[in-house]
């Protein structure tokens, strides 16, 4: 058989070409994917330190060019709604997580898994209208409690496939020492296996708690927003997702403005939230040593 | 269960025989009996409370999508039974004057503005995984992932914002008159240059879709064994030609992340609202505004005036769900498909 011989140079130089324009090629598309992250960091901080002074944290909103004003309740209220999410939220998640991981052998865990899957999909505002029909409705009014549960619902499956996945990453051996001390199972799983798996679980419940404090779309019609001072859970109640929203789409310069604030202190509000979980984790980790 | 399991591996036929007889007999006398057995077998409460406790949490979850879809289907029976296959093939969406409801405009509206989003987002997301997981060296390889986890983890609604303030205004100024100076001709580039459009949509959607689409294909192409890389290297392969035989390995996986970055899209809301320019019509034209299902229900479910508009909505929903569903459905599917082959 006769192999057809190429001019060998050329070969090599194009070989070698292609692979330097396509190795840069990739270099590049990586800092284009970087680039809009620091654009958009670069406005928000830009543009938000306009208003960003103590009366944003203390005062009510004000109406138009009505100087003074802040958002003290949209602040509160995306923590109360994260707070209500958080707690309905975080024992589902964890649960269901621990039983996927724990007992998930069978055939009924693996439908839940995926499920799971397909729920972490969906989008927020289908999330939100079932919220509204099942709480709104029912109720006969907009409430934090709705809003708290949609976000609850967005919650649960990051928490539950983090929860397995960590539980998972325990040895079985930790599990087998636990069981041959004479530990019953359930203690072994509660306080040994959970708790090494604790730092992992805490960052897949931090990673659900941000992603629901930036959502607004099931915020909408279940919390609706409020201009005034709410803490009661039961009306409806501000939150600095839907003022961004509202701001932003508003005629007024200093609404618009003040949209660039909130975004700020809610991207600030999101690293505070991943600080201090980062701060418990590790606070534990250095009692147990 | 169990016993039937074990009586799989006897060796004795006439002992298996019995004890699947024994088996049968036990599932005979139901549920309550075997989980009092297994009571007093297991001599432990809390054990049996646990498992119980913690499968009541994953029956839980389970129940909560079945009870999603059935809530969204029971809240739309009216408009469903009212107008029928219309709602997916008409044309017109005027809800209040003439009552009109077709939801063809916001479903092409979702269709292509998610189309053209991933367009520009998986060439650039599976260059950037590459990258990460074939070229980078180990030092920039970190602070890169951790940026891009970020990009995904900006509130949508923050997105939408800068869209409006940034980028409406630099391609209502600056993009699209220079692409209607160039392109003078091209259908896609008709009409006044708003800012507002599917092109403003199109291009926020694949801000926000990328991050996903790089962090996913990452995760698989390192799922492909080094072995393959190895053997490429050893028969003399430069690099991109190894990378190319990765990608290969990996292109049922990529498809899967495709998927997920497309579900992700579809049912992206609140930046698309904010700078999509919310009118329902079908146009060739980037430039036009238009409106996809997610805005039109962002924007107009605390108006609905009749029931009838709230069941069109919530069809709408039902819609969009059934929509990500099935694309998530297929792309979890591919990649666990992957996931799984390499294991």
């Amino acid at each position: 058989m006769e192999v057809k011989q190429r001019p060998k140079n050329f070969t090599f130089y194009r070989r070698k070409t292609t692979n330097v324009v396509m190795l840069s090629v990739s270099f590049i598309s990586a800092i284009l994917t970087i680039m809009p992250l620091i654009l958009v960091f670069y406005y928000t901080i830009a543009k938000g330190m306009t208003y960003l002074n103590i009366n944003f944290f203390t005062k009510l909103p004000t109406p138009v060019d009505v100087p003074g004003g802040g958002m003290v309740n949209a602040i509160v209220g995306t923590l109360i709604l994260i707070g209500i999410g958080g707690a309905i939220g975080i024992p589902i998640g964890i649960f269901a997580g621990t039983y996927l991981a724990e007992f998930g052998k069978n055939r009924f865990a693996y439908v839940v898994r995926f499920l799971s899957d397909v729920l972490s999909g969906v989008p927020s505002i289908v999330v939100g209208i079932v919220a509204w029909t099942l709480v709104v409705v029912p109720m006969h009014g907009f409430s934090a409690l709705a809003g708290g549960i949609a976000l609850a619902i967005l919650m649960i499956p990051t928490i539950t496939r983090t929860t397995e996945e960590m539980i998972k990453l325990v040895p079985d051996s930790y599990r087998e020492a636990g069981l041959a001390l004479g530990i019953p199972r359930w203690k072994t799983t509660l306080r040994i296996v959970l708790k090494t798996a604790s730092k992992g679980i805490a960052t897949g419940v931090l990673l659900g708690l941000a992603r629901a404090a930036g959502e607004t779309a099931p915020l909408l019609f279940t919390a609706l927003g409020n201009r005034f001072w709410s803490t009661n859970i039961f009306q409806p109640i501000a939150s600095l997702t839907v003022y961004i929203y509202e701001y932003a789409k508003s005629p007024f310069k200093s609404w618009n403005d003040q949209a660039w604030t909130a975004a700020l202190v809610l991207i600030i509000l999101i690293s505070l939230l991943s600080l201090i979980f980062r701060f418990i984790t590790r606070s534990k980790y250095k009692n147990q040593a | 269960m169990a016993m039937f399991k074990r009586s799989d591996t006897d060796v004795n036929g006439a002992e298996t025989l019995v004890n699947v007889q024994d088996f049968l007999r036990k599932k005979k006398e139901g549920k309550k009996n075997s989980f009092l057995k297994k009571l007093l077998k297991n001599k432990n409460l809390g054990d049996v409370f646990f498992e119980r406790l913690t499968l009541l949490f994953a029956v839980l979850v389970f129940l909560l999508v079945i009870l999603m879809v059935w809530e969204m289907y029971s809240n739309s029976l009216i408009s469903i039974k009212k107008i029928g296959w219309h709602f997916l093939i008409g044309q017109t969406w005027d809800p209040v004057l003439r009552q009109i409801f077709g939801a063809l405009p916001a479903i092409y509206g979702t269709l292509l503005s998610s189309f053209l989003a991933l367009l520009i987002a998986v060439p650039l997301g599976i260059s950037v995984a590459v990258f990460l997981s074939e070229l980078s060296p180990g030092w920039l390889e970190k602070p890169l992932s951790f940026l891009t986890e970020l990009l995904a983890g900006i509130p949508s609604v923050i997105y939408g914002l800068w869209g409006i303030f940034v980028l409406v205004p630099w391609l209502q100024q600056t993009v699209e008159p220079f692409l209607q100076n160039e392109f003078p001709n091209s259908p896609f580039f008709q009409g006044a240059p708003y800012g507002y459009g599917m092109l403003a949509a199109a291009l926020i959607l694949s801000i926000m879709v990328l991050p996903i689409i790089a962090s996913i294909s990452r995760d698989v192409l390192r799922s492909v064994p080094s072995t393959q890389r190895e053997a490429a290297y050893a028969l003399g392969a430069t690099r991109w030609e190894v990378t190319k035989i990765v990608l290969g390995n990996a292109k049922t996986g990529l498809l899967g992340a495709v998927m997920l970055g497309l579900g992700r899209a579809i049912g992206e809301t609140m930046a698309v609202t904010m700078v999509i320019g919310n009118r329902p019509d079908i146009s060739a034209s980037l430039f036009s505004p238009a409106y996809t299902m997610a805005s039109v229900l962002a924007n107009e479910f605390t108006e609905a005036t009749s029931n009838l508009y709230l069941g069109a909505l919530i069809e709408l929903g039902l819609v969009l769900f059934i929509i990500t569903i099935i694309i998530n459905i297929m792309a979890r599917l591919l990649v666990w498909g992957v996931e799984r082959r390499w294991k």
